[in-house]
Order: C-alpha cells, then sequence, then structure tokens
C-alpha cells in the first residue's frame, strides 16, 4: 500500500495542474500583502469606521502581521477550497477519463485499498497545500510586516489578543482548516467516483461550495434553523473559533482561553462524520461500479 | 425693623461674597498644588470595559507635561484610547485659564462632603478645549478633586472618578476611573464571516451607552524632564 501511495503523490505532483494550486495561493497572498503594505491602513480603517468617533484607534499597530494573516485567511475562504478540488476531483474521474482505471483496478489489490491510497495521497496534498499557505500567510505576513497584538473584528465584538497568545491559534486553526479542506477533498472524490470525466466533479464541487456558503451567510432565518447547522461549510469556518478568545465579566480578555471550545469541538466532530460519509459512499459505489474505461 | 433688614441685607451680601471668594480660594489652591507638577511619567495598569471591545488588562505608560500634553502607551501591545482622554489628566481640564467660577455648593460623594465648583469656559477658538461646554468639579477638604464632569459639544460627557494615595501632595491620583460615551458597533457579517455556531446574539442597546477606563497608577516620575518627542 506504501508503494501504490507514494506512486499516487508522483502522479498527483507530476501534473502540471497540480502546482496550479499553490502559484495560485502564493500570487493571491502575494497580491494582498502588497495592497496591504500599502493601503492597509485605510482597510482597517474601513473595518473599524464605527468606532472612529469613540475611540483612538492604533491603525498602524493593527496592521501587523498576524492581523494580515487572519485577513487573508478570510479572503481565502472559497478559493483554496477550489483548488483542492482542482486535484481531488481528477483523482478517479481522471484515470476513467485517461482510460487506465480499468488496468489500475486489474492489480492485485482490492478496490477499497487502491480508493483509500487514492483518498490519502489526496489528504497528503491539502495537507501540503495548507502548510504551504500557511507560511505564505503567516510566516511573509509577519517578516513583512512584523508582530503585535492580534484584533479580530466580529459582527458584534471587538477582540484583541496578546501577541504571545496568537501563535499557538493559528497552529490549531490550519490543523481545523485542514480538516475542513479534507471534506471538500472527500466530497470532489466521491462526485470524481460517480463521474468518468475530471471536470465534471471539479465544477461540481466548487457550485456546492458556492451554494452552501451563500446559504451559509445569507441570515435568512428558515435557512439557519432548518438546513444551515447541517451544512459542512458552516462548520469549516470553525478554525475562527480558536481565535475567539474568552473574557471575565468585566470584558477582559483570558489569556490562552477559547469562547465556545465545545462548538469547535461538535463542528470538528461532524466534518469528521462528513469526511467518513464521503469516503465511505465513494468506496460502495465504487465497489459496486462496472468499470468500462 | 428698618435696622434689622439693613442688617440682614449686609449679613446676606457679605456672606455671599466672602462665599464666592472662598470658591476662587478653592480653585487656586487646587492649582497650586497641580502647579507643582511640571511633568511626569507614571507607569500603571488600564482596564478598558467597554460593551463591544474586550481587550486584555494593559500595562501602560502615561506621560504628562504642561500645559496640556498627554499621552498613553502601551507598552507591550495595542491600546483603544477613548477620545477625550486628555481629560484624565486634571490639570488639562484647568489648564484653560478663561473661564466663568459657578459655586454648585455641597455635596456628598459617599461619605465625604465636597464643594462643587462649576466652570464655565469663555469663547477661546485657539484653545483646543473650546469642544467642552462645562466642567463640574467635587473638590474634597484637601483641595483635591475627587470628582469631575466634563460636557463636550460633540463627544457627549465625560465622567472622572479619583481616589488618591501617595502622590496627594501633587493633587496627582493612584486610580482614576474614565467614563465616557460609546457608540453601536456593527459590522455586518457578510464581511466578518462570523463563525456562527454560537449564535451570538446583538449586545442589549439600551445598556450599552457607556465605557471606562480604569487606570491604576503604581509610580510616578515627577518633573524629570520630559521630551517633546514622546508625546509624538
Amino acid at each position: 500500500m506504501w508503494n501504490l501511495l507514494q506512486f499516487e503523490l508522483f502522479k498527483i505532483f507530476k501534473k502540471p495542474r497540480t502546482y496550479i494550486a499553490f502559484g495560485a495561493i502564493a500570487a493571491i497572498i502575494l497580491l494582498i500583502q502588497i495592497a496591504l503594505l500599502t493601503n492597509g491602513k485605510e482597510y482597517v480603517k474601513f473595518m473599524l469606521s464605527s468606532l472612529d468617533d469613540t475611540l483612538d484607534i492604533p491603525y498602524d499597530q493593527i496592521r501587523n502581521g498576524y492581523w494580515i494573516g487572519f485577513a487573508i485567511l478570510n479572503l481565502l475562504l472559497i478559493h483554496v477550497p477550489i483548488l483542492v478540488a482542482l486535484v481531488a476531483g481528477d483523482m478517479v474521474a481522471g484515470e476513467a477519463n485517461m482510460g487506465t482505471l480499468r488496468l489500475l483496478i486489474t492489480k492485485p489489490i482490492s478496490r477499497t485499498n487502491l480508493l483509500l491510497t487514492k483518498f490519502f495521497a489526496c489528504v497528503i496534498y491539502t495537507f501540503i497545500l495548507v502548510v504551504w499557505t500557511a507560511f505564505l500567510c503567516l510566516v511573509v505576513s509577519v517578516l513583512l510586516f512584523g508582530t503585535n497584538d492580534l484584533v479580530i473584528s466580529k459582527e458584534f465584538e471587538l477582540l484583541q489578543i496578546e501577541k504571545t497568545d496568537v501563535l499557538w491559534r493559528y497552529i490549531a486553526a490550519f490543523g481545523f482548516g485542514t480538516v475542513g479542506l479534507i471534506v471538500v477533498a472527500s466530497l470532489s472524490f466521491l462526485l470524481s467516483v460517480l463521474s468518468d470525466n475530471s471536470i465534471g466533479p471539479i465544477v461540481a464541487t466548487v457550485a456546492i461550495i458556492i451554494v452552501f456558503t451563500i446559504m451559509s451567510e445569507m441570515q435568512i432565518p428558515i435557512y439557519d434553523k432548518t438546513v444551515k447547522p447541517y451544512l459542512f461549510t458552516t462548520h469549516m469556518l470553525g478554525w475562527k473559533g480558536f481565535f475567539y478568545i474568552d473574557s471575565d465579566v468585566d470584558g477582559q480578555t483570558i489569556k490562552g482561553s477559547i469562547q465556545h471550545f465545545s462548538s469547535i469541538m461538535k463542528s470538528f466532530a461532524i466534518l469528521i462524520g462528513y469526511i467518513f460519509l464521503f469516503v465511505s459512499s465513494a468506496i460502495i459505489i465504487f465497489k459496486k461500479k462496472d468499470i468500462l474505461s | 425693623m428698618k435696622k434689622i433688614f439693613v442688617f440682614l441685607l449686609l449679613t446676606r451680601c457679605f456672606t455671599s461674597s466672602s462665599y464666592a471668594q472662598n470658591v476662587n480660594t478653592i480653585l487656586q489652591k487646587v492649582k497650586d498644588k497641580l502647579n507643582l507638577v511640571n511633568d511626569y511619567e507614571a507607569s500603571g495598569e488600564m482596564k478598558t470595559k467597554v460593551v463591544f471591545l474586550k481587550v486584555p488588562v494593559a500595562s501602560v505608560k502615561i506621560y504628562y507635561k504642561k500645559p496640556d500634553k498627554l499621552k498613553i502607551k502601551n507598552e507591550k501591545g495595542i491600546s483603544f484610547i477613548p477620545k477625550g482622554a486628555v481629560s484624565i489628566n486634571i490639570n488639562n481640564v484647568l489648564t484653560n485659564n478663561a473661564f466663568t467660577i459657578l459655586d454648585g455648593g455641597i455635596a456628598k460623594l459617599g461619605n465625604t462632603n465636597v464643594r462643587v465648583i462649576k466652570l464655565l469656559p469663555e469663547d477661546d477658538p485657539d484653545s483646543y478645549r473650546d469642544d467642552v461646554v462645562l466642567s463640574t468639579l467635587y473638590i474634597d477638604d484637601n483641595f483635591l478633586i475627587l470628582k469631575a464632569k466634563t460636557t463636550t459639544k460633540d463627544n457627549g460627557t465625560y465622567e472622572l472618578e479619583m481616589s488618591y494615595g501617595k502622590y496627594a501632595g501633587y493633587g496627582l491620583p493612584d486610580k482614576v476611573i474614565f467614563t465616557f460615551n460609546t457608540k453601536d458597533y456593527k459590522i455586518p457579517k457578510g464581511v466578518t464571516f462570523d463563525y456562527s455556531e454560537d449564535q451570538k446574539k446583538a449586545p442589549d442597546k439600551t445598556k450599552a451607552r457607556k465605557g471606562t477606563i480604569q487606570i491604576t497608577y503604581k509610580t510616578y516620575l515627577i518633573n524629570k524632564g520630559l521630551s517633546d518627542a514622546v508625546f509624538k
């Protein structure tokens, strides 16, 4: 199985389209960093303009590497899942399209193992993509803009996290984000099993993510109560929960705390459930599928 | 009967004159005390309590230089300072000499008797205090200002409560509670993309209109000479 995994990874990283994702992320992040380097103060002002009459806001201090990293991650909510789908959607359907799938299943390995190996290759690709994103988003931002306390703007609250309390939150958030992206990979993987052409699963995954994200963020009561709690896109935002620091009754933040840890764990469990659902469905369908291509 | 009336009238005139003079004297004694301080560098802890703001307790340095320079710096990170926080230093309230003094009588703050003095600034377009409409001072028997209320044209009312300790001789407090008006804070969720699993509700607007910062001073370095560069 290890040899097969190496082989699958070799196939992934031999395709030029794989590097589109790394290039696209680098381009997006660097463009945002350049923009915030020159006009970052205006962006912070836009976010905090409602406080300008009440407080003297240290805009230049707020615009630091940690804040830039958080702002970039917000802007990448839709883009990174698309880039994950680009590879995961091609894993099985790409083989079917090229006519190599039938050849592959003649090898002395069960269909379940074959599919699990392909899925683990997707997981490794996703992990590497997250590490790349973390490097550009956090390390480069910190090198360019330095560090200071992190100020998080929520709908009704402004949270300030001391700079010594930020790094572990990023590590936890990237870990959670990886799980969220693996859900996207597993969905795309399932659609890939259903198709003989890789364009279909990729486009379908992107469409599902866009529709679900809109439904998650529209704040329409009928969706908020019925559909939204079950959408994986709602729970994929759980990485942000690590930045929602808790406070005491006087509103003083408590170092090392998280506002709703149980909600994050619930979201984590739901995402794991989705991965299990999508991958097991893919295996069941693939095992019964008549491979003709 | 006529003699008694004249006597009462004279007594009334005499007492009101000395009463008014007394207010001026009190204020002058307060000023004399404050005038002992040309500059200071203080260190302390700042707690911010605003309904929409969740921030850590900050270690701050406060710099003051006559006549009206004040700077609050967070030693380790970011601090949100309320507009009008310049009044945290009471010297800044009394900087402008061009005001009309009104006697507000005697009141009680807790168990302490205080003299209430109201200051109505006269028009001074060059003064940075031209936003101030009225300042009310509550002064105790030791000529220390325990409480000050400042009403402004554009930024509502600020309130300052002070308690004193070992720097009382200079009129410098050990603890200051600065109360100020706040406005509503809201960013559309479509911009913040909040993780809303916790279903955070909007704060109650009826009790969200006031914020406070509390500064507890640990040390003062008085009259050591401060460069203007500190205030930039």
